[in-house]
């Protein structure tokens, strides 16, 4: 019952604001919260690894960017010059193709979007994968270089690949049907059913990692954090958990990416970027690590704000700030200080001026 | 046939043998005692045993199947538990918890499990805080039970370590130092406690400094030097022992 509390608050939260959107005629908030639930999606699924594992990832974006880039690419890349051949014609014999007409009515043929969603997230899993194995070895410092170094690497390629649009990235992408009648796209009529798409993504990525936390293999990956020597002294596979969390942690990167550059219409190599690798963990680090609700409000807050463009141009400057202070000041986070005693302090303390008469400071 | 066979055992630490040639059997059932002075190798005998460092040479031989270089969870997993000379508790987690991690390879729900929240790992999360609280009240901890583990006191702190250590239900229980740091009493506690284990029908194999421990409640014991084996015996013997009288006193 107290784990399903918050999860009611939010829902209820989440229904509220669309509705006050609604009355106070400010639906275009609705496009930026939407945004930001992708973009804490992703944030989430790195709090379980950085938080609870212990394990920092600075390449984040790059499964991000992985999922979205190749369910762009996928949808966007018209095969009908290629139409056939044995490989075109087997994928349309399993109704993974679509036909159409461009804008200038030609035909096109691209794959389904559901299909290209599926390929891309299992592309954005399977790289975790094969990247984990080697580089989850490492600690600490050399674990964060070692992701920065594949973050690097994820950005340079859609930068300079023709099919990944180089520095233009990928625009005209599809929207992304779910079910009937409901569809991840941009359009202004969706607007609220995407509001909850996002929403209810997010609310079933928390429920899943929350779910997660509290069991036998939450345990076990806060014991890695813990000590290492110890986990595996009773028996927990270090190597496989650290792999696996990694990997899960990737699958929601590569959702979020998916779902959102089928909402945008499009994705650039800007979220591909290093600094979005940054952002993410100055988020997760301003939640408080172990926290995923930290995590989950961080997440939401100052990606609208950035949304928003309330940082104007020194967005990335921002975070990057933000990072060195919660480092310095809050490292459990901004959520761990001790707010109702500073601010009960504040009372006493300017009812203590009244009666000493002496200033704030001490001083007669 | 030993529960636990070492055989010609070797670890080389560039030109160091910190092991060298080291051959012992402990009998199930049994409490044994390996001892040495400082830089003796014992910790390194101990790292060898649970896979924590890779033998240079040797045999290590659990229930008759050989073990040797295995990682350290594959150790576990064969039924040898283990605590720490300096106390390993997972920080940020409670006493409970602690020892509920313990419980790891008797349960099973894996990561999709556990985020479906299916039925019956609700059933088997109970079975392990169960089991877990038990042995909070087995070591007198259960009140600590919800404290978190690193914020106890250094005794109880022990305490927890060893709960987790026999919440995977070991036939082998591996104790670096169990002693260090405690005083007299707490000493006299813990091997009570020891020979509780026993009792329990847990083999011990415990590396220790404590002399008087030692001698109380081993049935046999193993003296290092230098990382040689230089005597094996029951307690009385192993006090008369020349060599191992000039090893602790001098000539």
């Amino acid at each position: 019952m107290k784990k399903l509390l918050p999860l009611a608050a939010l829902i209820v939260f989440v229904i509220v604001i669309q509705k006050m959107t609604g009355w106070t005629d400010t639906r275009f908030y609705l496009t930026q919260l939407t945004m930001a639930a992708y973009y804490a999606l992703l944030i989430v699924g790195l709090c379980v690894v950085m938080g609870y594992a212990g394990q920092i990832s600075l390449g984040h974006a790059g499964f991000f960017a992985i999922g979205g880039y190749v369910s762009a690419a996928l949808t966007t890349i018209n095969l009908i010059a290629y139409q056939d051949r044995v490989v075109i014609r087997m994928l349309d014999g399993f109704g993974l193709l679509v036909a159409g007409q461009d804008i200038y009515g030609d035909a096109i043929l691209v794959v389904a979007p559901w299909a290209a969603c599926i390929a891309a997230v299992v592309c954005a899993g399977t790289t975790a994968w094969v990247l984990g194995i080697p580089v989850l070895k490492l600690k600490g410092h050399y674990l964060a270089m070692a992701t920065l170094g594949f973050g690097i690497i994820i950005y340079r390629i859609v930068l300079a690949s023709a099919v990944f649009g180089e520095a233009d990235g990928i625009s005209e992408v599809p929207p992304l049907p779910l079910l009937p009648g409901l569809t991840v796209s941009g359009d202004f009529g969706m607007r609220e059913e995407n509001y909850y798409i996002a929403w209810g993504m997010l609310i079933i990525g928390m429920i899943l990692l929350r779910n997660l936390i509290d069991s036998r293999v939450g345990r076990a990956l806060r014991s890695i954090h813990g000590s290492e020597e110890a986990a595996e002294s009773t028996g927990v596979n270090t190597a496989r958990f650290k792999l696996k969390v990694f990997v899960l942690s990737a699958v929601f990167a590569a959702v979020a990416g998916v779902f959102l550059t089928h909402y945008n219409g499009g994705i650039g190599p800007s979220e591909a970027s290093v600094m979005k690798s940054v952002r993410y963990v100055a988020i997760v680090a301003v939640g408080g690590m172990a926290h995923l609700w930290g995590a989950l409000i961080m997440g939401i807050v100052l990606n609208f704000l950035s949304l928003r463009g309330v940082f104007g141009s020194y967005d990335d400057a921002v975070f990057g700030f933000i990072l060195i202070v919660i480092m310095l000041f809050a490292p459990n986070g901004i959520l761990s200080l001790n707010w109702r005693g500073y601010f009960l302090g504040l009372f006493r303390r300017s009812g203590q001026t009244e009666e000493t008469g002496r200033a704030i400071d001490g001083t007669p | 046939m030993a529960l636990l066979e070492v055989s010609g055992l070797h670890k080389k630490f560039g030109g160091l043998h910190a092991v060298n040639d080291v051959s012992f059997g402990v009998e199930k059932g049994a409490i044994k005692a390996v001892i040495g002075p400082n830089g003796a190798g014992k910790t390194t005998l101990f790292n060898l045993i649970t896979g924590a460092l890779a033998a240079t040479s040797g045999l290590v031989s659990f229930n008759g199947a050989p073990i040797q270089n295995r990682k350290p969870h594959q150790i576990a997993a064969c039924g040898i538990a283990r605590t720490f000379q300096n106390i390993k508790l997972f920080h940020d987690m409670t006493a409970l918890e602690n020892v509920m991690v313990g419980r790891h390879l008797r349960s099973r729900a894996g990561f999709l499990a556990s985020m479906l929240n299916m039925p019956w790992t609700l059933k088997e999360e109970r079975q392990i805080r169960e089991k877990s609280m038990e042995l909070l009240a087995l070591f007198e901890i259960a009140a600590y039970a919800d404290v978190e583990a690193t914020s106890l006191a250094f005794g109880q702190q022990r305490a927890v370590e060893f709960a987790r250590a026999l919440a995977l239900e070991p036939a082998l229980l591996l104790l670096d130092e169990p002693a260090a740091g405690l005083n007299m009493h707490e000493t006299a506690e813990i091997g009570k406690l020891i020979t509780r284990i026993r009792d329990l029908g847990i083999t011990v194999l415990l590396v220790e400094h404590d002399m008087s421990l030692v001698m109380d409640i081993s049935d046999e014991i193993v003296v290092l030097s230098f990382g040689e084996k230089i005597a094996e015996g029951v307690p009385a013997d192993i006090q008369n022992d020349h060599d191992v009288i000039k090893v602790y006193l001098g000539e």
